[in-house]
C-alpha cells in the first residue's frame, strides 16, 4: 500500500466495487478478479452490460479473461513496463485530462535543477554507487521552493518549463514506446496501443475508467513502483475521486484493509503511523514529533528537507493529536504529560523485522517461539520449505486455526522434514471460531466496516482470536502485576479491559472510535482528537464508527441507495464514511461537477457548502476557491482544489519527492530472477530489493540456462489455503497442477494429465500438468517466453493433498513494502515424477451425512439422500 | 473433526419430535386411509431457472451451495485433468459447470505505424474464449422422466418444477433411460433416481433456490417462469446490439420436437459447444408411430396368420 499511500495520501483502495457499474471501461491487470473476488466481480459484469469494455492484462488466460472484451497476455513481473507503455502514449498523444491534472496534480510543480535520472543504468540522481544505496533522503528528488519562510514550490501552470513534474514524466516514459514495451512484455506493440486508446477514450470530463489490481502487482520486487504507475496512469486520465473511476486495490482476504489499518505490522503503529527508531533524533515524544510523518531514522538525522514540511501542512499536521490520543489509549490513566505519554513504552525499531526477516532469525535461534493466527505459513509463505525448517528451530510454537494445518503438523508430518523425535518444538493447536461463530467488525477492500452477529456457538472449546489473544492479556497483565521493573511497565501500564473473562468485540471498537477522558464520551469526529491527553483514541480513521453508545454505525445493515449505487447507511466506512476517496476531484475547480453524467459532489454556494451523493472527505464548507493565508498550518494549509490533503501541497504525486527509497518515478526492473537482460536500463533488478541471506534461499542469476521458464503462481477460486480440508471444495479441485501451454509441453515431451516436476534455484515440486491453449508463449526480446502457471494451495495436510508452490519461490522482497516477490521467478520443468516423490497421504475424507439421525416419521426410503451413513 | 460439529443447526435429531400421523383403528377405518388419495397441493405460480451464461465466470459456488443445501455427499476426489473436476451430474452432483476451451489462432500482428486504423485495432475479436455453462435438470413442461417412470415417483410439483419422490422411486432406470440431457442418475447407494429438485423444500418456504441465491454474478436466476422469459429475451436483443450476433435462447421455447423447459439457457454459442443438443428431441413423440405401427403389425399378423390358416385348412 506504500504506492498508493505515497501517490495520494491513503494506502487504501478509493472506489467501492460497486462503483465500478459505474464505469466506461475497467482494466483488470495484476488480478483474477473474477477468481479471486468473484462478489465484486459482479459490478464490472453491470457496467459491462451497460456498455463499458474490460481489459485484462494477465500472463494467463483466466476466468477473468473468459468476462472481459480484450485480454493482453504479458511475461510476469512486466506490468510496470506495459503501465509505462499506456503512460508514454497518453502523454505523447496528448489526451491527458489537462483541466483535472493541472489541478489537482503536481504536474505543474517545477523540480530542482540537480534531479536526474540515467537513461543508461535506469537510477536516478543520489545515487551512491560504493554503497550501492540513495542518499538518505536524496534532495534533489525535492521540490525547487519560492524563496521564503513558506517553503512554497514554484510551479509553471502553462506545463512548458522542461523541469516540470509534466515535462520531467515526458521524457521519463518517452523510451517506452509500444515496440519497447513490447518486446519486453511479450504482447503485440498493437496491445499497448489498443489498452491505452480505450482507457483514454473512455475518460476525460464524461467517462471514466477503473484500474483493479490486486497481489499481481505487489508481490514483484518493484510491486510498490508498479502501483505508482498505475497512480500516474489515473491521474493523468483524470480518473481519481470520480464515480467509476480511482484504484481498487483487491485485497486478498476479508479483512486485509482492517489487519493494515490496526496493523500487525512490524514498522507502523495504528493508523500509519511511523513506528519510532530506537536513534537519538526519536529519543523523546518531542523529538519524534517534530519530524512529522516523514520523518524516521531512515532519513538518517538529516534535519531539513520538504519532508520536514508535514509537519506544518496538510493532515499529517495532526500527527501530535494521533499518537497522543493513541498513547491514552494504550496506557490509560499512566500517560501523563510528565511522562511524555508513555512514549518510552513503545517498542522501538532496531533492526529489519519485517516478516520474511523472522524466519531467517529463527533458524538463527535468534527468536523462540511464535503463535500463527490463522496463518498457514508452511504453505503460503514464500520458500514455505525454509518457513517450515524455521518454526522446527523454535522451543514453542502457538497455532491457533480451524484444522491441524501444515503449519500445526511441521513436526511430524512434513514429507521434506526430519524425524519427529529430531524435533524439539512444542507445538500448541488451539481451537478457534471460524467467522459465523463470532462477532465483531471486519474492514473489507472499500474500507467499509462492518459488524457481524455471531450465527451459531462455536463447537466444543472453540474461540475467537480475539478471546485468546484477551485471555494472553489477562495473563500476562496478572504476571507482571508485581514487577517493579522499568521494562515491565509497558505491560502493566497497558489498558486492558474489555470484559471481565469474555471480551466484548464492542468494548474494543469503543476504544478504536476513541472517547473523551474525563467524560467517556465517545468521538464524533477527527477534529475531537487531541495533543494534551484530554482524548484516547486507538484509531484515528475510525473515528466516527461509534459515535454513541447506543450507536455502532458498523452495525447499520441495508438502507437506500442512490443513483450511483452509493449505501452511506449500510456500515460505515473511514474516512467520515466518503465511500469515494479524494472526492473533492469529482468537481472542477470551481465546484462545478465535470459532467451531469459523472457528477458526485458539488459545491452550493447558496448554502455555503458542499453537497451531492457522497459525505465529502474534506472540510464541507471550505470553499472551492479557497486561498489559504501566508503561514497557514494544517489543513487550513491547503486550498480549495486541494483534494490529496494527506499531501503537504494539497496535491497528487505524479513526482513523489519522498515516501519510496527507490525512487521519485517507476522504471522498469526486470524481477528477481528472470530468464531476460534489461533491455532498458543497465541496472538489472530493482537496485533496492531484500533477499534474505541464506543457503536454502538461492537465487538464479539473470538469464541462466538452467531455469528458462517463467512461473507465477496463484489461487483458484474453488480453495483458499486450508479448505482442502472440506470435501466439497476437495472434489472441486483435488491436486496440485501446473498449467502450460501447448507448445512448452510439445517442447518437453510432456502430454494433459502428465506428472511433470518442476524444479527452481530453491528446491523441486512434482504435479500433474494441465496443458491448455490458455497459455500462450510470449515473443520476449525475439525469444520465446514460456509461462508455467503453478497452483500454491496444496500442501500435505488435508483430503486434497499435492506439493507446493511455495517450495519454489524465494524470500525476496520490495524495498518500499517488504511484501515477496513470488509472482515471478525463474524455473524449469522436465516430464516424469520425482526421484523419490514424496509420500503425501490424504487425510481419510469426512463423510458429509451430515445429519447422522434419519428425519423423524419418515420412511427410510424417503430419507434425504444424504442423511443415511456412507457405507450403511 | 466430527462432522455433526460443523452442523450443529442442522441437527434435527435434536428437534422436537412432530406428532406423527393419528393410526386408523378397525379394518374398515385402515381401508380407507389406505385407499384415499393425499389432498392435492394448491397450484403456485410456475417458476424456474434462467442461466445466462455471458454472465457466469465459472466459480462452482452454485454446485457447493446445491450440495450443501440439499447434503449431498461429495464425490472421490479425481482429477480430470481440466478444471472440471466434476464430469457429469450424477446423484449427487445437481449442478455441474461445463468448461469449454474455443482457442483458434493468435491474433495477427498489427504494427503500429503513424495513423493506423484504431478503429479496426478496437474492434478486434479476443483471441479465444473459455466458455462455463452451469449445466443442471430443465425442468421440462413435457418430461420424458416423468412419462417413462411406471410408478408416479417422478412428478411434477405445484410449482411445475419435476422432483423424484424417492419412497416411491423403484430404481427401475427407466427415466435415466429416458431423460435426453443425462440429467437423471441412479444412485449406487440407496438404488434410487436422484436428480436436482430445484430445491423444492426452500421453494415451499418462499426461498430462492440454493444455486440462484448463492451465485455471484446473477447468471442463475430464479423467478416466475413467465417473466424470467421475458427478461431473458430482452437480454439476449440487448447482447445483439452489443455485438454478440450469435446469442440465443434454449429451452425458453417449444420446438416441433421438445417442449419449453423450466429451466432454460441464454447461450453464446452453438448449444453443441456446451454439449446441449440444438435439437433436443422428446423420445415420446416416437410413441405414436411405434403404437400404431405396432397395431397395424400385429394385425397384419393376424391376418397373415387366417390366410395361412385359411389356405391350410382343409
Amino acid at each position: 500500500m506504500s504506492g498508493l499511500g505515497t501517490s495520494f495520501g491513503f494506502g487504501a483502495a478509493t472506489n467501492p466495487p460497486r462503483d465500478m457499474a459505474n464505469s466506461d471501461c475497467v482494466l483488470v491487470i495484476g488480478s483474477n478478479m473474477a477468481e479471486s473476488h468473484p462478489v465484486g466481480f459482479h459490478w464490472p459484469l453491470v457496467a459491462r452490460d451497460r456498455g463499458a469494455t474490460i481489459v485484462h492484462v494477465d500472463p494467463r488466460f483466466t476466468r477473468t479473461s473468459a468476462a472481459a472484451d480484450v485480454h493482453v497476455a504479458i511475461r510476469p513481473g512486466t506490468d510496470l513496463a506495459f503501465l509505462a507503455g499506456l503512460i508514454r502514449h497518453v502523454l505523447e498523444t496528448g489526451q491527458d485530462f489537462r483541466d483535472y491534472v493541472l489541478h489537482f496534480t503536481n504536474a505543474a510543480t517545477i523540480l530542482r535543477s540537480d534531479y536526474d535520472f540515467d537513461e543508461a543504468t535506469g537510477l536516478f540522481s543520489g545515487w551512491n554507487p560504493e554503497t550501492r544505496r540513495y542518499d538518505l533522503l536524496p534532495h534533489s528528488w525535492d521540490y525547487d521552493l519560492e524563496p521564503g519562510p513558506d517553503k512554497v514550490a514554484r510551479t509553471d501552470p502553462t506545463l512548458q518549463d522542461p523541469r516540470c513534474v509534466y515535462q520531467v514524466l515526458r521524457r521519463h516514459f518517452a523510451r517506452n514506446t509500444p515496440e519497447v514495451v513490447a518486446s519486453t512484455c511479450g504482447c503485440r506493440p498493437a496491445d499497448v496501443v489498443k489498452v491505452a486508446e480505450l482507457l483514454a477514450r473512455n475518460s476525460g470530463r464524461d467517462r471514466t475508467s477503473n484500474l483493479a489490481f490486486a497481489l499481481g502487482f505487489t508481490q514483484h520486487s518493484t510491486g510498490p513502483q508498479t502501483i505508482r504507475a498505475a497512480a500516474i496512469l489515473q491521474l493523468l486520465l483524470g480518473n481519481m475521486g470520480r464515480p467509476g473511476g480511482g484504484i481498487t486495490a483487491l485485497r486478498g482476504h476479508a479483512n486485509v484493509q482492517g489487519a493494515t489499518d490496526i496493523p500487525t505490522l512490524w514498522n507502523v503503529l495504528p493508523n500509519y503511523l511511523p513506528l519510532p527508531h530506537a536513534v537519538p533524533e526519536q529519543a523523546t515524544l518531542a523529538a519524534y514529533l517534530a519530524g512529522g510523518h516523514g520523518s524516521n531514522a531512515r532519513r538518517g538525522g538529516v534535519t531539513d528537507g520538504l519532508w520536514q514540511e508535514e509537519a506544518h501542512r496538510g493532515a499529517w499536521s495532526a500527527l501530535p493529536h494521533y499518537l497522543v490520543s493513541l498513547l491514552k489509549a494504550w496506557y490509560g490513566e499512566a500517560a501523563t504529560p510528565g511522562n511524555d505519554f508513555g512514549y518510552d513504552w513503545l517498542p522501538k525499531i532496531t533492526g529489519d523485522f519485517s516478516y520474511m526477516s523472522l524466519f531467517e532469525k529463527m533458524r538463527r535461534k535468534e527468536i523462540e517461539g511464535a503463535f500463527l493466527f490463522g496463518q498457514n505459513v508452511g504453505v503460503s509463505g514464500p520458500n514455505a520449505r525454509l518457513e517450515r525448517d524455521a518454526l522446527r528451530s523454535l522451543r514453542w510454537l502457538v497455532v491457533l486455526d480451524l484444522f491441524e494445518t501444515e503449519s500445526a503438523s511441521v513436526w511430524y508430518a512434513d514429507p521434506q522434514g526430519p524425524a519427529p523425535a529430531s524435533v524439539g518444538t512444542e507445538v500448541f493447536l488451539l481451537p478457534v471460531a471460524a467467522g459465523t461463530e463470532k462477532s465483531g467488525s471486519i474492514t473489507n477492500t472499500e474500507r467499509l466496516v462492518q459488524w457481524h452477529e455471531k450465527a451459531v456457538e462455536p463447537p466444543g472449546e472453540c474461540r475467537s482470536d480475539l478471546a485468546w489473544i484477551h485471555d494472553l492479556g489477562l495473563r500476562l497483565k496478572t504476571l507482571y502485576a508485581a514487577s517493579t521493573l522499568p521494562r515491565d511497565a509497558p505491560i502493566r501500564n497497558l489498558t486492558w479491559s474489555y470484559g471481565e473473562s469474555e471480551p466484548d468485540p464492542e468494548l474494543v471498537l469503543r476504544e478504536l472510535n476513541g472517547y473523551h477522558v474525563a467524560t467517556g464520551e465517545h468521538l464524533h469526529s477527527g477534529a475531537e482528537l487531541a495533543h494534551d491527553g484530554s482524548v484516547a483514541c486507538g484509531s484515528r480513521l475510525y473515528v466516527g464508527v461509534y459515535p454513541a453508545p447506543a450507536a455502532n454505525l458498523a452495525r447499520r445493515i441495508g438502507g437506500p441507495v442512490n443513483a450511483l449505487g452509493v449505501f452511506s447507511e449500510h456500515g460505515w466506512a473511514w474516512p467520515g464514511n466518503s465511500r469515494i476517496l479524494y472526492n473533492r476531484c469529482s468537481a472542477d475547480a470551481d465546484g462545478k461537477p465535470w459532467s451531469e453524467r459523472k457528477k458526485l459532489l458539488w459545491w452550493d454556494e447558496a448554502a455555503g457548502h458542499w453537497t451531492g451523493l457522497d459525505a465529502p472527505q474534506f472540510p464541507v464548507t471550505k470553499r472551492p476557491d479557497h486561498r489559504p493565508a501566508p503561514g497557514a498550518r494544517g489543513i487550513e494549509a491547503i486550498p480549495g482544489d486541494g483534494a490529496f490533503h494527506a499531501h503537504l501541497d494539497g496535491k497528487a504525486w505524479l513526482f513523489a519527492p519522498f515516501g519510496l527509497v527507490d525512487g521519485p518515478l517507476p522504471v522498469h526492473y526486470e524481477p528477481f530472477e528472470s530468464p531476460f537482460r534489461n533491455a532498458l536500463f543497465s541496472e538489472q533488478c530493482d537496485p533496492l530489493k531484500v533477499i534474505v541471506e541464506d543457503v536454502e534461499n538461492a537465487i538464479a542469476p539473470a538469464a541462466d540456462l538452467r531455469w528458462p521458464l517463467v512461473a507465477t503462481t496463484y489461487h483458484l477460486t474453488e480453495h483458499f489455503i486450508s479448505t482442502r480440508m472440506d470435501g466439497w471444495l476437495v472434489e472441486l479441485q483435488p491436486t496440485m497442477f501446473v498449467e502450460i501451454g501447448e507448445e512448452l509441453a510439445a517442447a518437453r515431451g510432456v502430454a494433459n494429465g502428465d506428472w511433470v516436476v518442476v524444479s527452481s534455484a530453491r528446491g523441486e515440486i512434482e504435479a500433474r500438468a494441465l496443458v491448455t491453449p490458455r497459455m500462450k508463449p510470449l515473443v520476449v526480446h525475439g525469444r520465446l517466453a514460456h509461462v508455467v502457471g503453478i497452483v500454491n494451495q496444496f500442501g500435505y495436510r488435508g483430503e486434497g493433498v499435492g506439493d507446493s508452490a511455495n517450495d519454489l519461490t524465494a524470500m525476496s522482497m520490495s524495498p518500499d513494502s517488504h511484501i515477496e516477490s513470488a509472482k515471478s521467478f525463474t524455473c524449469e520443468l522436465r516430464a516424469g515424477r520425482l526421484a523419490h516423490p514424496r509420500s503425501l497421504v490424504p487425510l481419510p475424507r469426512v463423510p458429509e451425512p451430515l445429519v447422522s439421525d434419519p428425519v423423524p416419521g419418515t420412511p427410510w426410503a424417503a430419507q434425504p439422500f444424504g442423511r443415511q451413513r456412507r457405507g450403511e | 473433526m466430527a462432522s455433526s460439529d460443523r452442523t450443529r443447526e442442522l441437527d434435527v435429531a435434536a428437534l422436537p419430535p412432530v406428532p406423527g400421523p393419528e393410526r386408523p383403528t378397525g379394518l374398515l377405518a385402515f381401508l380407507r386411509q389406505g385407499l384415499a388419495r393425499g389432498e392435492a397441493p394448491e397450484m403456485r405460480p410456475a417458476v424456474g431457472l434462467f442461466t445466462d451464461v455471458s454472465l457466469c465466470i465459472g466459480c462452482k459456488a452454485c454446485e457447493v451451495a446445491c450440495k450443501e443445501w440439499n447434503l449431498l455427499p461429495s464425490n472421490p476426489p479425481e482429477w480430470r485433468e481440466s478444471y472440471d473436476n466434476t464430469g457429469c451430474l450424477s446423484a449427487t452432483s445437481w449442478r455441474h459447470v461445463k468448461f469449454v476451451e474455443d482457442f483458434g489462432a493468435p491474433l495477427p500482428p498489427r504494427p503500429v505505424v503513424p495513423g493506423m486504423d484504431l478503429t479496426a485495432l478496437l474492434a478486434e475479436p479476443k483471441e479465444g474464449q473459455w466458455h462455463f455453462l452451469s449445466d443442471s435438470c430443465k425442468h421440462c413442461i413435457e418430461a420424458p422422466c416423468n412419462l417413462a417412470c411406471p410408478t408416479g415417483a417422478m412428478i411434477h410439483t405445484e410449482f411445475s418444477t419435476v422432483i423424484v419422490q424417492p419412497d416411491v422411486c423403484t430404481g427401475c432406470g427407466s427415466c435415466t433411460s429416458a431423460c435426453p440431457f443425462g440429467v437423471v442418475a441412479q444412485s449406487s447407494h440407496d438404488g434410487h433416481a436422484h436428480k436436482c429438485v430445484l430445491c423444492y423444500d426452500r421453494l415451499r418456504d418462499d426461498l430462492e433456490p440454493a444455486c440462484a441465491k448463492s451465485c455471484p454474478t446473477r447468471s442463475i436466476r430464479f423467478g416466475p417462469v413467465e417473466s424470467l422469459r421475458e427478461e431473458a429475451r430482452a437480454r439476449v436483443q440487448s447482447l445483439h446490439a452489443r455485438g454478440y450476433g450469435k446469442a440465443r435462447l434454449w429451452g425458453a421455447e417449444r420446438s416441433g420436437t421438445y417442449s419449453e423447459t423450466h429451466a432454460f439457457y441464454l447461450l453464446l454459442e452453438e448449444p453443441e459447444l456446451y454439449g446441449l443438443p440444438s435439437r433436443p428431441v422428446n423420445p415420446w413423440i416416437h410413441l405414436t408411430g411405434d403404437y400404431l405401427r405396432g397395431a397395424v403389425g400385429l394385425l397384419a399378423a393376424v391376418a397373415l396368420l387366417a390366410v395361412a390358416m385359411g389356405r391350410m385348412a382343409p
